[in-house]
């Protein structure tokens, strides 16, 4: 198999436990990936009420580390790493000097003076090209390493992820809070835990060697087992962020949409005097943008797709980045960008379906928020 | 899943039971497999007419959507509409789940089509 470009597809340390699995496997970002294996909707509501397993290795990592490390990481992303304590993460985002996505991202930061940035699997080359030559902008001997062929990703999300993973650990999980980390043995391997994910479910990532994933991989499926995990694929992935509001990258931000316009204003640390990005996402948040981030939801029975056109009252106003029928609402949902002046929920939108205009309303964001413990 | 043989394929995996001068169609087991868990089918209204090799209808997976493609040309006389609150039996039943029943128009494109023994070949290749 082979990319749309004929380069050959990369496969993850996971990837003959996939096809032993049963899997079907689809080219993402260059990867050969399991889209599904029991089906979507299965492996959607797994995660919403027990728990699911999905290998994401494809995601890349880039180390920065040294002296001046943060001031790097500072001048290159959106929100304000000064706030990180060792063991902490943030949700940030990879700005141009036009406030535009090269990419979302997590860092994490590993030592006084040692960040890991996790970057999108698409992205892997353009971000590392990116992060080397502007981190130097900043600090002109900071070092940056591509390091994504040195982890393995597993992520067990759910309800009865803790009690799952636990059951394989001796670090203490409930003392992990939500976007923290820990470094210790799962399943006799040595990695890294975080309570974090993609899901909009409670959960963790296990960082392992990429010799060790299969045994971590598998111990984690025979211990889900008795709590009704199962091996879950990009496309319930795609589906549960989709409930959750969490951006994909290529379909709701890319370097066409800047921070404040997909509505991600709290990725931006505002106290910082400068980074990538700063002076236009300073102009957006007090004097506006042409367009936002919606999220909607159809009152006819249609679905609405990526690229799909938005009208309102007849006019084209916009454009659908996301959408799908989702498993756990059963609703079909989408996310859009519209003028401002569109986003109040309960604004009545129509999108253009193959031809046929559709009727659809303003909602709030998140669709779908986990019920608290 | 094995294809019965007492329906009729087209190479974009929809199938035809004839039953007299009419026809049910549907899609393949192993079009559904293509698509996953099905949520939607948008279908012609009852008398519209549809066109031998020409789009009628789309179905839509979670992930994706994709043409309904006519098998034969005639009128709509009947629509499933179970298929409303029950998308899942695409999956589930494949071959039982008809989508339209339509008045054929003429019998002779029904020899244009695979028995289920061409089609397995066509989907081993």
């Amino acid at each position: 198999m082979t990319d749309s470009d004929g380069a050959p597809l990369k496969k993850t340390p996971l990837h003959a436990s996939h096809v032993a699995l049963g899997a079907r496997m689809v080219p993402f970002g260059g990867w050969d990936m399991p889209v599904e294996y029991s089906g979507i909707t299965a492996e959607h509501m797994a995660v919403r009420t027990a728990a699911g397993l999905f290998d994401v290795s494809h995601m890349g990592e880039v180390e920065i580390a040294g002296k001046g490390a943060l001031e790097a990481v500072q001048h290159i992303t959106s929100n304000d790493a000064s706030k990180l304590q060792v063991g902490q993460i943030q949700y940030s985002g990879l700005t141009t000097p036009e406030g535009t996505f090269v990419d979302d991202l997590l860092v994490y930061r590993f030592g006084p003076s040692h960040y890991l940035l996790v970057i999108n699997a698409g992205n892997i080359d353009k971000d590392y090209a990116w992060i080397a030559a502007r981190a130097k902008e900043a600090v002109p001997d900071v070092a940056t390493v591509n390091s994504s062929d040195r982890y393995a990703l597993i992520a067990v999300q759910g309800p009865k992820a803790q009690d799952i993973l636990q059951a394989l650990t001796a670090i203490d999980l409930a003392a992990i809070k939500y976007y923290w980390f820990a470094n210790g043995e799962i399943a006799g391997v040595r990695g890294t835990v975080s309570r974090t994910g993609y899901t909009g479910e409670d959960g963790f990532e296990v960082m392992v060697p990429p010799a060790m994933a299969a045994r971590v991989w598998d111990a984690l499926l025979q211990a889900g087992k008795a709590h009704g995990l199962i091996p879950a694929g990009l496309g319930a992935r795609d589906t549960l962020r989709l409930e959750a509001a969490m951006r994909l990258y290529g379909n709701d931000i890319d370097e066409q949409s800047t921070v404040i316009e997909a509505d991600l204003g709290w990725i931006v640390g505002w106290n910082k005097t400068e980074f990538l990005g700063r002076d236009v996402l300073h102009a957006q948040k007090t004097g506006g943008t042409k367009k936002t981030m919606v999220g909607f939801e159809m009152t006819e029975r249609a679905i609405a797709r990526h690229g799909h056109s938005v009208f309102h009252n007849g006019q084209p106003v916009g454009v659908v980045t996301s959408g799908t029928q989702t498993p756990f609402l059963k609703k079909a949902i989408g996310m859009a960008y519209v003028p401002p002046t569109l986003k109040a929920p309960g604004t009545e939108l129509e999108i253009d379906i193959r031809g046929r205009k559709a009727k659809a309303v303003v909602v709030p964001l998140p669709f779908y928020k986990r019920p608290k413990k | 899943m094995s294809y019965p043989a007492d329906l009729k394929y087209t190479k974009e995996h929809e199938w035809i039971r004839v039953d007299g001068n009419t026809g049910a169609i549907g899609i393949t087991d192993f079009a559904q497999q293509q698509l996953g868990d099905v949520v939607y089918v948008e279908l012609p209204e009852v008398g519209s007419t549809i066109t031998a090799g020409k789009v009628f209808g789309t179905i839509e997976s979670v992930k994706a959507v994709s043409e309904l493609f006519a098998p034969v040309s005639g009128e709509v006389v009947e629509i499933n509409s179970s298929l409303k609150d029950r998308p899942d039996h695409v999956n589930s039943k494949p071959h039982e789940t008809w989508m339209v029943k339509v008045k054929l128009g003429s019998t002779g494109e029904l020899s244009s089509l695979m028995d289920a023994a061409a089609y397995e070949q066509l989907i081993q290749k």
